[in-house]
């Protein structure tokens, strides 16, 4: 049927349709569409919001990877903080999803526990506390006094060797969500395959890493993913806690990125260390995904996708 | 040892130990809740002690004279503000932008809906500076509305959500209305609006607790005191250049957590499944 553009402009769906999607529509439009691409001119330039962007080509890239030394080191610094917080909160989450699994008394309220530190940890004041808690006169140095004896005079949230690890710390200790769908991801494993195992004689450790682990695989890496973006994004903890101090120790890459737009105004340069960020990102988890085909297995190959 | 008695009690000692790394974990959070309770001083001369010497009130009575003259209620009546309209802007926009990509097939439905799932995985950090440019020509710096127009445009992560839930929804529903001379509108509003009532409550309970814990934008667009949130008035009664009166700051914060730990037990049951089914970050 040839469809005049009459008959289109009478159907009513296309009016129902963008009269339902318009608030969305307007939004991606305004808030979304115009900054992505004004932001990608932006980093093309010179900017400090007070004066029209002088275009300078590819100045602020070239500045970024061979004359700004800090840059670099947020770069480090935020890949150490992915590269060891995010597998050892998987390996966490794994490990206490796994435990709630069998049949434990109140799995339910522990379940609930668990997750607490990952509900309130969002909050400043959790953040504010996980200062005081590592401070110089914590709880954390005094139990280790009371109780073992051991006098420790730093605090390890200004310390400069133990800065970036308490802020590792702290993104571990809120590993609940990724707890959460290990465990809807465990209760998917069917029972009848662990038992055929247990049957047969495999051990407890057998019967997890050649069961439930290749069975679980999609969900390990879904967490792996989710878990990879957001670290490369965290940004509170440190502005909160260290400002990316001492010594620029815990600059990660978006404080240093917020610095730049905010502090100093060099919003053009801000606008290319965003960019580089979601080229980082993008390239990234292509990666992962590519890998997947590797080590994730997928039940039915044809139906399920990456 | 019988065999049975040995595998009760190993059963017994690992129920120990997953509840004894429990409290290990919410430590932290116990300690907020006891330090907000003790004497300043106490709080640090004896950190370790979970019962506090003396059950000190008063943190709770000098918190809220809050800072640079402004009382701490301003500051949860700024945070509460800007909370509830951003959610009411969220299921709204979010609601309706779903029910078209969910069941009106209209032109370039599919395109928009691409566009959408893009815009998930983009970073928000992309988009702050022009968005603050933005926000500086509307003279909407230092105002509430860079924090609460935004949500009027829906969240993709919601609109996703949302989507998947109505797919739920037998079609048929849709059929059979229309032929009892129901409209798109009234279609919405009356039939599928209280059939998706769980995807909205994971929704508002999840925006709710994002904008509430929220603090990059209220750092970027607020700048003084009487507009700040709660976060934002916890930090800088944190700052370290201030005498800080912690135990105050920690009665301060226990009662910040409250409204997110009101409806974690309110909607616990929405919160989980959102996480384990879809992947939301809590």
């Amino acid at each position: 049927m040839k469809r005049t553009s009459k008959q289109w402009l009478r159907n009513p769906d296309l009016y129902a349709g963008y009269a339902f999607i318009f608030p969305w529509l307007l939004g991606l439009f305004v808030f979304s569409l115009f900054p992505i691409f004004f932001s990608l001119y932006l980093s093309f330039t010179d900017y400090d919001i007070l004066s029209a962007p002088q275009w300078i080509g590819f100045e602020n890239f070239k500045e970024m990877f061979t004359d700004d030394p800090r840059f670099v080191k947020s770069v480090k610094v935020t890949l150490l903080y992915v590269a060891v917080s995010v597998p050892l909160r998987l390996c966490f989450a794994l490990a206490v999803a796994a435990l709630l699994n069998m049949k434990i008394k109140g799995a339910r309220a522990l379940r609930s526990l668990y997750y607490l530190p990952t509900l309130m940890g969002g909050s400043v004041a959790v953040i504010v506390m996980w200062g005081q808690l590592f401070g110089i006169n914590g709880a954390f140095n005094s139990f280790m006094r009371s109780i073992f004896g051991i006098e420790i005079s730093i605090s390890w949230i200004t310390d400069p060797s133990t800065a970036l690890g308490s802020l590792i710390a702290l993104s571990v200790w809120q590993f609940g969500s990724a707890m959460l769908i290990f465990l809807a991801g465990l209760k998917q494993i069917p029972a009848s395959l662990l038992e055929a195992a247990l049957v047969d004689g495999a051990s407890a450790a057998y019967r997890f890493r050649r069961i439930t682990l290749p069975l679980l695989s999609p969900v390990i890496f879904f967490n792996l993913v989710m878990g990879i973006i957001g670290g490369f994004k965290v940004f509170s903890e440190g502005m909160i806690l260290t400002g990316g101090g001492p010594h620029d120790q815990t600059l990660f890459y978006v404080i240093y990125l917020y610095e730049n737009s905010f502090r100093f105004l060099h919003m053009g340069y801000g606008s290319a260390m965003a960019w580089v960020l979601l080229l980082a990102v993008s390239i990234l988890t292509a990666l992962v995904f590519r890998s997947s085909s590797l080590w994730v297995h997928y039940e039915s190959k044809g139906e399920r996708g990456a | 040892m019988s065999a049975i008695s040995k595998k009760r009690w190993g059963n017994l000692s690992l129920s120990a130990a997953v509840w004894g790394f429990a409290i290990v974990m919410i430590y932290p959070l116990l300690w907020l809740l006891s330090s907000s309770l003790k004497h300043t001083t106490e709080v640090y001369s004896q950190a370790h002690k979970l019962i506090p010497a003396h059950f000190y009130w008063e943190n709770y009575v000098s918190g809220f004279k809050g800072f640079a003259g402004h009382s701490f209620f301003l500051f949860f009546q700024n945070s509460l503000y800007v909370t509830i309209f951003s959610v009411v802007g969220t299921v709204i926009a979010s609601t309706m932008a779903a029910y078209a990509f969910a069941r009106i097939r209209f032109p370039g439905s599919t395109f928009w809906f691409a566009c959408m799932m893009l815009t998930l995985m983009l970073p928000s950090e992309v988009l702050i500076i022009p968005q603050y440019m933005l926000f500086n020509k509307l003279n909407w710096i230092n105002t509430f509305w860079p924090l609460i127009v935004p949500s009027f445009a829906g969240g993709a992560f919601f609109i996703f959500l949302l989507v998947q839930f109505m797919r739920g929804i037998p079609v048929e529903l849709d059929e059979s209305a229309r032929i009892d001379g129901c409209g798109r509108i009234l279609f919405f509003a009356k039939i599928m609006l209280p059939l998706i009532v769980p995807a909205i409550v994971t929704t508002a309970v999840f925006k709710f607790i994002w904008t509430w814990d929220d603090y990059f934008a209220p750092l970027l667009y607020l700048n003084s005191a009487e507009m700040a949130t709660v976060s934002l008035a916890i930090k800088s009664m944190a700052d370290p250049t201030m005498e800080t009166d912690w135990g105050a700051l920690f009665a301060m914060s226990v009662l910040s957590l409250v409204p997110v730990m009101a409806v974690f037990i309110a909607f616990q049951r929405y919160i989980v499944e959102g996480i384990s089914t879809t992947g939301l970050k809590g």
